[in-house]
């Protein structure tokens, strides 16, 4: 167990081979073992199932359990029928009910999970890694999941379960071990521990970083969220920004964070539930409805939503302003628009030789800059940040934590979504929870605390 | 330290770079290929390729309907997509066009009460009518999101086929003097470079340019920016289409004239053209001038060796060659720009 970005998933990849460790070794069966690639974890007996599926759509679950193992008859062509007849006998093994000859992109997602356990398994491992197994999974699909692990427990594997959940730990481990921070904290037996044990174990950490955080004259509601829903990703979302208020947004990953900034800047519109701003109703159909109602959007990910890669720091500041302002009869006022841009950039002391660098060149922390700048030059009253500081040196995030609070003076109604609890909990006026689609819990500032936090966020 | 000073001399080089404009390394490659054409003339025709004031003027006018085509696929590209269908849009528009140009001394008018038109109607017919075809293309890929490349292949077959059916595969003639007048002398170039003019400084200066190639360099980016991405991809097949349809008009009045074969393969010419300009088909890089040099490179390569008198057939087989060694000169540029 751990926290996002604790180091679970990488420590589990160099056990399957994909990553190669720089130091310590790996003993299977008392025998020290240097795994070169994931085939090579394979035939040592150690099987990785991974979080997002590798499942090849458009073939059969037969051919996807067997490939580059296909049963082959005299001629050398595969042999179709054994196929079957081995998975099948292998389905029957984990009673697992479903076609062989179906094609996986027929598949629901528990049941892709399922051919891939059942793929895992057919390789007779002796070590079988799940990473976050259930995260699609409904309530009765895990029962059944869980019924086949027991089953491979008993037929002697051993197996290696990373989740999120704490009272799936309760029910199917026998041991658990934390990571934080890429670090190791500890292992217990779980009927030894209780949930809180484990919270405390997952964010024990000091918070020493400082943050630049004012209090502010917080003002009128400026955003109003009423029971906004997007069917299937997140559910019943309401709550409220102010002028000058720094809400945080905190949750794990696939808790549903991202997908609700993205819902109230209109990338995805709303299925249902409303959106007020200054008390009157708007309806947000896509970001350029979104920018007129004066917000903006810096997205979690710069290269693939933020950054124009290929174009220079002036085009990728200019982008979003150019909207509704700048631009006579069409012709963009060049030397007025530049002005503003070298002094946006001055201001938010990006390090570069002039603006006619490509922004590709520049380092994560300054293409940052250049993307808050493209969303400052608009004057936004509402401002949405989505893990403005991942991927980021500390010199620069200190930075953007102090624009981020010179703009909650100027009484821009702020949300900040970030997987760093001590960023949530150090800029945060309020932090709200997510888990699972869902909001769990509205915290102010001086009631929130890592473990409650984690407590609402983990369930 | 020695880090600091090699970013420093990086940056030094990038900056001295940058002040020679892009397009000289395509200017470069122009002359070069001109100055083998000289060199091979004198050695092997007795006579001088580049002082003579007649070919040069043909190149160019031979290249102008390429050209005016070239401008609109070039803003196609940028925008990460292509246009298949620009050579049936010529054949097509040129059909339309020449149908209301006819004069009334022609005994075989295709509409005997719409003869002796003033020119503008059929200009405006052409262009209109290619305009129509590339605002289709950009609905389809806007609203269906299938890939430009198989929405403007539709076209290119069914714009083609329509060419056939208008006169059921009879040639229009026939044509008013006003009408061929566009065709004559000098005017295919005057109006090729007038719309590449319009358009170098609309992609430049213009905000309709910059969103062009923002929605090259990343679409989703441009989206989250605020671009109406879908309506901004209809504008620029559209004009792309339009342009098409003008090339189609010139061309009908080059060869006072109109038959439901013209046009064919000019797309490849036209894209072949943008992109020996330097234009990425990856989108978001490209320039108008560096098609107008890559128009010119094209004209030059074909004049040359009817001029050294090589077999049309080596003719092909070379152009070919030059086109991918373009792209693969682009790939291999972007390669080195990563590391």
């Amino acid at each position: 167990m751990g926290e996002n970005g604790a180091g679970k998933s990488t420590l589990m990849k160099i056990l399957a081979g994909i990553y190669t460790p720089d130091q310590g070794e790996v003993l299977l069966k008392g025998q020290k073992i240097r795994l070169q690639s994931p085939l090579d974890a394979l035939e040592n007996g150690i099987a990785m199932i991974h979080q997002e599926l590798n499942l090849m759509p458009f073939m059969t679950v037969a051919e996807n359990i067997w490939i580059r193992r296909e049963p082959k008859n005299r001629f050398g062509f595969v042999d179709h029928g054994e196929m079957h007849r081995k998975t099948a006998a292998l389905f029957k093994r984990l009673n697992i009910v479903m076609d062989p000859e179906t094609q996986v992109r027929d598949l629901s997602v528990a049941n892709r999970q399922m051919v891939e356990i059942a793929k895992a398994v057919s390789y007779e491992s002796d070590v079988l890694i799940m990473d976050e197994p259930t995260s699609a999974l409904t309530e009765r699909e895990v029962e059944h999941l869980f019924t086949i692990i027991r089953d491979l427990r008993a037929q002697g594997i051993g197996i290696v379960y990373i989740t999120h959940k704490m009272n799936e730990l309760f029910e199917i481990a026998d041991e658990f071990s934390v990571f934080r921070d890429g670090k190791y904290i500890g292992t217990h037996a779980s009927i030894d521990v209780t949930r809180d044990d484990i919270i405390r174990m997952m964010v024990g950490r000091e918070i020493t970083q400082m943050f630049p955080k004012e209090e502010v004259p917080i003002g009128d509601v400026v955003l109003s969220v009423k029971n906004l829903t997007l069917k299937g990703v997140f559910h019943d979302v309401s709550f409220d920004v102010r002028a000058g208020e720094i809400l945080g947004l905190a949750g794990l990953v696939g808790s549903g964070r991202s997908n609700v900034a993205e819902t109230i800047f209109g990338v995805t519109p709303a299925t249902s539930g409303s959106i007020e701003i200054n008390g009157k109703p708007v309806t947000i159909d896509s970001p350029n409805t979104a920018i007129r109602h004066r917000m903006a959007f810096l997205t979690e990910d710069r290269k693939d939503t933020g950054c124009l890669l290929i174009l220079d720091i002036l085009e990728n500041m200019q982008i979003a302003v150019l909207q509704d302002k700048f631009v006579k009869n069409g012709f963009v006022a060049e030397g007025e628009l530049t002005k503003v841009c070298e002094e946006m950039s001055r201001k938010l002391r990006v390090k570069t030789p002039n603006l006619h660098e490509r922004i590709e060149n520049l380092s994560g922390g300054n293409q940052q800059k250049v993307l808050i700048g493209r969303w400052l030059l608009t004057h936004p009253r509402i401002l949405i940040l989505d893990e403005p500081t991942r991927g980021i040196d500390v010199g620069a995030k200190a930075e953007i934590h102090r624009f981020v609070t010179e703009l909650a003076r100027d009484g821009v109604a702020v949300i900040m979504i970030s997987s760093e609890m001590p960023e949530v909990l150090g800029m945060s006026d309020r932090v709200m929870v997510m888990h699972e689609g869902r909001v769990t819990g509205i915290l102010d500032r001086a009631e929130a605390t890592q473990v409650k936090v984690m407590e609402l966020a983990a369930q | 330290m020695s880090t600091n000073s090699a970013a420093q001399a990086q940056a030094a080089a990038q900056k001295s770079a940058r002040r020679l404009p892009p397009e000289l390394n395509i200017f470069l490659v122009l002359i070069g290929i001109a100055l083998v054409y000289e060199i091979l003339g004198w050695i092997f025709v007795g006579q001088s390729f580049l002082m003579n004031p007649q070919r040069l003027t043909i190149i160019i006018l031979q290249v102008s309907v390429i050209g005016i085509i070239a401008v609109g696929v070039t803003q196609v590209i940028i925008t990460g997509g292509i246009d298949l269908s620009s050579g049936s849009v010529v054949g097509m528009t040129a059909m339309f066009t020449a149908s209301l140009a006819q004069a009334s001394t022609w005994p075989r008018a295709l509409y005997p009460a719409l003869t002796d038109m003033p020119v503008i109607v059929p200009v405006a017919l052409g262009i209109g009518v290619g305009l129509l075809a590339g605002f289709i293309n950009g609905q389809l890929i806007a609203k269906t999101k299938i890939p430009p490349f198989i929405a403007t292949l539709g076209m290119m077959v069914s714009a083609r086929g329509i060419s056939k059916w208008y006169t059921k595969g009879q040639p229009v003639s026939g044509l008013t003097e006003q009408f061929n007048f566009i065709g004559t002398g000098i005017w295919p170039v005057v109006i090729f470079l007038v719309v590449a003019v319009i358009f170098h400084i609309a992609l430049r200066y213009t905000r309709y340019g910059k969103f062009t190639y923002a929605i090259g360099a990343n679409v989703q980016a441009a989206r989250v920016s605020g671009i109406n991405v879908e309506s901004h991809l209809v504008k620029v097949y559209a004009i792309a289409g339009a342009l098409a349809g003008l090339a189609g008009v010139v061309t009908a009045a080059r060869a006072q004239t109109a038959q439901a074969g013209m046009g064919v393969m000019y797309e490849l010419d036209a894209i072949a053209a943008t992109v020996i300009g330097g234009t990425s088909l990856a989108g978001g890089v490209g320039r108008i001038t560096g098609t107008v040099i890559g128009t010119v490179i094209l004209g030059v390569m074909t004049s040359g060796f009817t001029f050294l008198r090589v077999d049309a057939f080596y003719q092909e087989i070379v152009k070919g060659i030059i086109i991918v060694a373009a792209v693969v000169v682009d790939v291999y540029r972007q390669k080195k720009r990563k590391t």
